[in-house]
């Protein structure tokens, strides 16, 4: 682990921080915070804060960080069958940007004093949660520009609003983080408009991809509001700026008319607009699938965190020379 | 019993003139120079960036994972532009999907360690090491080339190959004064790598008729210059260099090894499923 501490991209002091076991916060400082709050300020690592905002965030930035992690694996399942040189290279850079991102919200939570290692960990023993998206499987090439469409498009519509969060580094990261993924969703796009206007069997790949991601995609907005335990007090902090089901219809709205310009059908029956209120209406989500997928049952939870333990285990061994290596530098330095 | 009879071949039928058996070459059957050279390098930089691509996401740290693809992407990019270039040459309107996904195998004109399976992390780092040392040097040559085409494709590659030459080496002494472990496995890598080296400095007629072109590549001085940056950095990280013992060689030329038809069975799968389509 000392390996990955010399070779980080940020540097940060190394706080080991048990949220449980710090102090109550003093009535008056949280009157101060959310006054501050009130007022549109953005908070700083070095701010004063309430326990449960420090762990609110520190929940939802390394949530955030190891999706970006583990959604490398459905995509990079498909880079060395990559149709043309063109959509390789745009697949890999793709896959890679994830990468970035991971390592830039790791380094985000760090500013809260927690260690990316020990989230990381958390990952690897399976205690940690990611987006429930990544462990469905990939399972045609159509499925890289559908996924780059949907499951890129709705990371947009939440985190163009966690831009304007209330804590000021992941406020930030996320300003940084959303150029990427909207250029990751209109390559998506593109490459399902490129199967759109192709043979009937580019088409039928294209449907087929579609009504595979199209609820779980939906369901990366998480539970509804009325099952949401964290959302009063999130909404209060203004970590969050708006609500699951706010922002999962605001993505169904931008999306329909997006499908109807590819020609494809969206699964569902119960899809129509409402004159009235300007929205698409849409039929019940299965949350037993979802809860299903969050307990650890999806179709891909073992594999995906598999691959990355696997990656971390046959790892081990350049981590320590590196670090043995860097121990031979400094002795030598000292010794100079 | 004569073998023909044996084989069950009509005796008549297997008499010479009757049906030609005596081939023009007793090699296997090359392009035109300039197509041939282009393909060597376009291939080259093919199979070696699709090799390091199957690294991606499952690097030892994440920083490591963004350099890997970070050089694969490189050398595809690189791959691309030479490709096209040979499709050009060859004036036939294939393009550079056409050739990277519509060839078989013994058409492939790869060095063989660019096609070999990428092994543990030390394996992959030597074998680029050793590839982006001849890269640099080849790209320095090629500068000059006499070919608008080559020779920016060259002041662009000759750049990343720098960085990715800095970049293994940097590694190669990590891992080599590392652990015993790290030395063990680096040291077996170089080993394993070794008999491969040869085919990248091997000049035969096509290289002859491209120097007639006024190519100038001297071969002999990337070769010495290959060899004292290599020397240095295996010095710095303690590992020993193996003996030139037999080298092995055929990719130039489509004689591969049992890898490469695996490695183009993933490739080529979705493009070939699809004939005509586009992506
Ligand atoms: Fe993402
Ligand atoms: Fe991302
Ligand atoms: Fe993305």
């Amino acid at each position: 682990m000392a390996t990955l501490r010399g070779s980080r991209l940020c540097s940060l002091t190394h706080m080991t921080t048990t949220i449980r076991q710090l102090p109550a916060d003093d009535p008056a400082q949280v009157a101060a915070f959310e006054a501050r709050i009130a007022a549109g300020e953005s908070i700083e690592p070095k701010d004063w804060m309430p326990v449960r905002y420090r762990s609110q965030l520190t929940r939802m930035m390394s949530q955030h960080a190891h999706s970006e992690i583990v959604g490398m694996l459905p995509e990079g399942n498909w880079i060395t069958r990559a149709p043309s040189l063109r959509r390789k290279q745009s697949l890999i850079a793709k896959v890679q940007d994830e990468a970035g991102h991971g390592l830039y919200i790791y380094c985000g939570t760090e500013t809260l004093g927690v260690d990316r290692f020990d989230l990381y960990n958390q990952l690897l023993d399976g205690t940690a949660k990611y987006s429930s998206i990544f462990n469905y499987p990939t399972l045609s090439w159509a499925d890289m520009g559908v996924i780059g469409w949907l499951v890129d498009g709705a990371a947009i519509v939440n985190q163009t609003i966690l831009a304007k969060t209330s804590y000021g580094p992941y406020a930030r990261a996320m300003v940084r983080i959303c150029k990427e993924e909207n250029f990751h969703k209109r390559q998506g796009y593109e490459i399902c408009m490129t199967l759109a206007k192709g043979t009937p069997a580019q088409r039928e790949m294209l449907q087929d991809a579609v009504n595979r991601f199209w609820w779980p995609s939906l369901m990366m907005f998480g539970p509804s509001d009325t099952h949401s335990p964290n959302t009063a007090e999130l909404l209060k902090w203004r970590v969050k700026r708006k609500t699951n089901d706010e922002l999962r219809q605001r993505f169904i709205n931008l999306t329909v008319p997006q499908a109807q310009e590819l020609g494809i059908t969206l699964p569902d029956p119960d899809l129509r607009y409402n004159a009235e209120t300007k929205n698409w209406d849409f039929g019940p989500i299965d949350w037993s699938e979802f809860q299903e997928v969050i307990a650890g049952n999806g179709p891909c939870n073992r594999e995906r965190l598999e691959a990355r333990r696997a990656a971390h285990d046959e790892g081990r061994w350049v981590r320590e020379a590196a670090a043995a290596h860097a121990a031979k530098r400094s002795q030598a330095t000292a010794a100079a | 019993m004569a073998e023909s009879e044996e084989l069950g071949i009509a005796a008549g039928e297997a008499q010479a003139g009757v049906r030609a058996v005596a081939g023009t070459s007793r090699g296997p059957v090359l392009g035109p120079p300039m197509v041939e050279y282009l393909l060597r390098l376009g291939d080259d930089r093919l199979i070696l960036g699709h090799r390091l691509s199957e690294w991606c996401g499952h690097g030892p740290i994440l920083e490591e994972d963004i350099a890997l693809s970070n050089m694969a992407l490189d050398l595809i990019g690189q791959a691309a532009s030479l490709l096209r270039l040979a499709g050009e040459a060859e004036g036939t309107g294939r393009d550079e999907d056409a050739l990277a996904y519509w060839r078989d195998g013994v058409q492939f004109r790869n060095a063989l360690l660019m096609e070999l399976p990428n092994g543990d992390f030390g394996f992959t780092i030597v074998r680029q090491f050793l590839v982006s040392a001849h890269s640099v040097f080849l790209w320095e040559a090629l500068l000059a080339a006499p070919h608008a085409g080559l020779a920016g494709v060259a002041a662009k590659a000759i750049k990343e190959a720098k960085y990715h030459l800095r970049h293994t080496s940097e590694w190669v002494v990590r891992l080599g004064d590392g652990t015993p472990e790290s030395h063990g496995r680096v040291q077996r890598a170089l080993d394993d790598c070794w008999r491969y080296t040869g085919e990248l400095f091997a000049q035969d007629e096509i290289d002859t008729a491209v120097a007639a072109l006024s190519f100038t590549v001297d071969m002999a001085a990337i070769r010495s210059r290959w060899d004292q940056v290599v020397d240095d950095v295996l010095q710095r990280a303690t590992l020993t260099r193996p003996a030139d013992a037999a080298m092995r060689r055929g990719g130039r030329v489509g004689r591969h090894t049992e890898h490469l038809g695996h490695l183009l069975s993933v490739m080529q799968i979705v493009a070939r499923s699809h004939p005509g389509a586009t992506w």
